[in-house]
């Protein structure tokens, strides 16, 4: 099979940047959307950040198809858990119906996973589920294939108390640079916000990213450079 | 324990597999001191060959008069808490008194481990168990195949090679609080220099009759200012 034809056979997964975070008030989740199978981007809009319940949502890496049935398996475990004690679950309750999942089927599942939520006893929290169904309680944290590129950029940036603006810049920026260097993350970058006043939904648009090394100012056209540009100088 | 009660959260069909591990630990080293036994981990979670977790604690107390260390995968070491927690729990529902002493969870891992490996579905890891009951101290281990022994000192890992024949040569009876920290700090300085997945944040914990102390994360220093580490390939350039 040559290269250009791409695996056929390759499963669909979120070769992927994920990333929780926890600030003053609350928890930022980011996500790309890239969902590829091989070289093939599948779904260039995916989104990746799944709601669990209103105040826990779930940052999904790993197999498409994994991720999905895990969610909603923990979707319709909460639903029930909340009917029984008559008030929202707590994140570290979500946490752990997900890692009941991964720990015991950890032969067949690949998913990394990210828990985020806010709830009255704890307030804002991030549970990190990587591949074997490990559960670690972290004031931030990094995922998929893209996050090998931003342990680096977090050691050096990330810092206790920030608030929702600093938070929620700091993802996008994460992304971002992900994306730069990842070719399996791509897109878009949407970003869920958690709070005890409520869940807020961001998109910021591939073209509305800031730009990297070596990246270009994107254009409509070659010729409406031309038109504005000096001609350039000749090499003799 | 048995996965009949979880039908929905996992399949009966996969039970004969070893696997790998993916978050995993590095060496725990134990030993048994003047008044108990002290214990020391670094708090690092390696990913491959990726030091990806740096705040994990790898010891955790157990009942009244043990304490229990673990290298290896960290799920399959959350599982033995939870393990241990029921044990733990059943064991002061009898209210009568009495409670496990370090001896006793030593020989229930001991069978958990071993059962596991027998069929083929072992759980990754090294553990030291140590306590003291009524004036008694206890130091054992065990490992994913089961095999467990006492000892005055014991280490998993890398320990096993860099840190047990420090402590042959230097351990004795009767230690002294501060030498035992210091003999420890040694051994872990060496791992840090020589093990790959060691990272420097480390805790100790001590037990004796009174409990469990587990200190605060904190880092060592380390020496680098050799003459010979300056300019070590002047003679031969080329080498390392």
């Amino acid at each position: 099979m040559d290269p250009s034809s791409g695996d056929l056979n390759a499963s669909l997964s979120t070769g992927t940047t994920i990333i929780g975070v926890t600030y003053n008030g609350g928890v930022v989740l980011g996500a790309d959307s890239r969902t590829s199978t091989g070289m093939y981007v599948a779904n260039r809009a995916s989104d990746k950040i799944t709601k669990l319940t209103d105040n826990v949502y779930l940052c999904r890496s790993g197999s498409a198809a994994d991720t999905q049935i895990i969610s909603d398996y923990v979707r319709y475990f909460l639903h029930q858990h909340t009917i029984q004690i008559g008030q929202p679950a707590t994140v570290k309750v979500a946490a752990n119906l997900v890692r009941l999942l991964a720990y015991n089927n950890k032969n067949m599942l690949q998913a990394g996973l990210i828990v985020g939520g806010w709830d009255k006893y704890g307030g804002g929290k991030i549970y990190g589920i990587p591949l074997g169904g490990t559960v670690l309680e972290q004031p931030f944290t990094i995922g998929g294939s893209g996050s090998s590129y931003l342990y680096g950029f977090f050691d050096q940036a990330w810092k206790e108390g920030m608030t929702r603006e600093e938070a929620e810049q700091l993802v996008v920026k994460a992304v971002s640079l992900a994306i730069a260097r990842d070719g399996a993350s791509g897109g878009v970058v949407r970003t869920v916000t958690i709070n005890a006043e409520g869940v807020t939904r961001k998109f910021y648009p591939g073209d509305a990213l800031p730009l990297w090394h070596e990246e270009l100012e994107p254009q409509n056209t070659l010729l409406d450079i031309l038109s504005t540009s000096k001609p350039e100088p000749m090499d003799s | 324990m048995e996965n009949s009660s979880y039908s929905l959260l996992s399949s009966e069909a996969d039970s004969q597999r070893t696997l790998y591990p993916y978050v995993t630990g590095t060496s725990v080293i134990g030993i048994k001191y003047k008044d108990g036994i002290l214990m020391v981990a670094d708090m690092g979670g390696s990913y491959g060959s990726t030091l990806r977790y740096k705040s994990v604690e790898r010891m955790k107390p157990v009942g009244k008069h043990s304490l229990i260390g673990a290298s290896g995968e960290i799920s399959d070491f959350q599982e033995i808490l939870r393990y241990l927690d029921e044990l733990t729990l059943n064991d002061s529902m009898w209210d009568d008194g009495n409670s496990l002493g370090p001896k006793e969870v030593h020989n229930y891992l001991t069978r958990v481990m071993y059962n596991r490996r027998n069929k083929f579905n072992p759980l990754w890891n090294s553990l030291v168990l140590g306590g003291v009951k009524n004036g008694q101290k206890y130091l054992g281990t065990v490992n994913m195949i089961g095999v467990h022994y006492e000892d005055n000192h014991v280490a998993t890992g890398f320990g096993n090679h860099l840190a047990r024949p420090i402590l042959r040569d230097e351990w004795h009876e009767n230690l002294s609080f501060e030498d035992g920290v210091k003999l420890l700090e040694k051994c872990m300085r060496v791992l840090l220099y020589r093990d790959r997945s060691a990272v420097n944040k480390l805790q100790i914990a001590k037990i004796t009759d009174e409990g469990v102390t587990i200190s605060q994360p904190y880092s060592l220093k380390t020496f680098w200012n050799f003459s010979a580490f300056q300019n070590p390939t002047v003679g031969a350039e080329g080498s390392w």
